[in-house]
């Protein structure tokens, strides 16, 4: 099964392409591929519940695991136990297994 | 590896750099033999228009002679055999007519990019 | 150890102007201590992340002295992440674009930094085992 890593950068509240991946996460999962979605730098902005994360809870309801970046979170004072739902926290390693394992990986 | 550049990032630097160095670095690429195509997406579908013009730009006696021709550079991109594609709402929220583009790029529907992105080995995002 | 791998990762962002520049370095930080193979082709602004003549200063707002600063200062990040995959069996291959560098005037890098072009990119790509494009906004 083809292996797919978004990492999203960008948060909702400063862009209006934060849709770019959550669409194309969607798409590459309704095609019956592997995708997570990593979200990193302020890109973990919306995680908090209520604060924009519906989409991300969403998006995690169709299969793509949606995964906040600890650093980030933590350089946030987000308390990585209270994510929104369907979101967990993880280490930068996530990213490294991708591109290691020869997954396609696109930063956004 | 037949690579699949998505290119957002639309007039950053054109000026200063005289080019748009995304679409420069690829043809640079495409000249070493490079396997690729691109796919135009948010304000970079604007590069494809074809009466873009930035030249005339002076500071005190110092004048640009070569100012950036993106939707040329581009063309020239396809004529060496890189595909060039782009969302065609993309194009179309932008109120931009399909007429206004160059003759050698093709659309694709938003809904059908993740099609486009699963048909390639490698896929960068810019 | 795990597999060694090689990772080839193109980044364009200057210092000190976003965060993608400091998780760049996390993610060759990782890389280093597996012993992987890193290839970096620095695009445009990125060339001057080695650059050598970076020097570190006080903070009189904090009242910190130079030492006590201790500012974070790429080039010896860069550095330090070097003798990291070194000590671990890899090791970092730093790219800077040429013309890059010429028009910054940023051709004074750090040792292990070589010149190179788009060709370079495109070849280190092709014989890594995956390739990260972290492009700049």
């Amino acid at each position: 099964m083809p292996r797919y890593l978004l990492i999203e950068s960008r948060d909702p509240f400063d862009s209006n392409d934060t849709r770019f991946c959550c669409d194309l996460a969607r798409q590459l999962a309704a095609a019956n591929n592997d995708v997570t979605l990593f979200l990193v730098q302020n890109g973990v902005l919306p995680v908090r519940p209520g604060a924009r994360s519906a989409d991300l809870t969403s998006l995690a309801g169709t299969g793509v695991k949606v995964l906040a970046d600890s650093f980030s979170l933590k350089e946030r004072g987000i308390d990585e136990n209270r994510l929104a739902s369907g979101v967990a926290a993880a280490p930068l390693e996530i990213v490294l297994d991708a591109l290691a394992e020869g997954a396609k990986v696109i930063w956004h | 590896m037949k690579t699949l550049s998505i290119v957002e990032s639309a007039y950053r630097a054109t000026i200063e750099e005289q080019d748009d160095t995304i679409v420069w670095i690829h043809g640079a690429m495409k000249g070493a033999g490079a396997d690729l195509a691109v796919l135009l997406r948010g304000n970079a579908v604007n590069y494809l228009v074809q009466r873009q013009d930035a030249g005339g730009l002076a500071f005190g006696d110092w004048r640009q002679t070569q100012p950036p021709r993106i939707a040329s550079d581009l063309a020239a991109l396809a004529a060496k055999g890189v595909d060039i594609c782009y969302v065609a709402e993309d194009v179309a929220d932008r109120g931009i007519e399909r007429n206004e583009l160059i003759n050698s790029a093709q659309p694709v529907a938003r809904a059908a990019v993740g099609e486009l992105v699963g048909r390639y080995d490698r896929v960068w995002y810019w | 150890m795990a597999d060694k791998k090689t990772i080839t990762i193109a980044i364009m962002d200057a210092p000190y102007e976003n965060a993608r520049s400091t998780t760049t370095l996390r993610l060759i930080d990782l890389a280093a201590k597996r012993g992987y193979n890193i290839n970096v082709f620095a695009y445009e602004g990125a060339v001057l992340q080695p650059f050598a003549a970076q020097t570190p200063h006080p903070n009189a707002v904090h009242g910190r002295s130079v030492e006590e600063e201790n500012h974070f200062i790429p080039k010896d990040a860069i550095a330090a992440l070097m003798r990291e995959a070194e000590k671990n069996g890899g090791k970092i291959d730093w790219v800077n674009c040429g013309l890059c560098v010429d028009e910054r005037g940023a051709a004074n890098a750090i040792p292990g930094v070589r010149r190179g072009s788009p060709a370079d990119f495109w070849q280190l790509s092709e014989a890594s085992d995956n390739t990260l494009v972290i492009a700049t906004r």
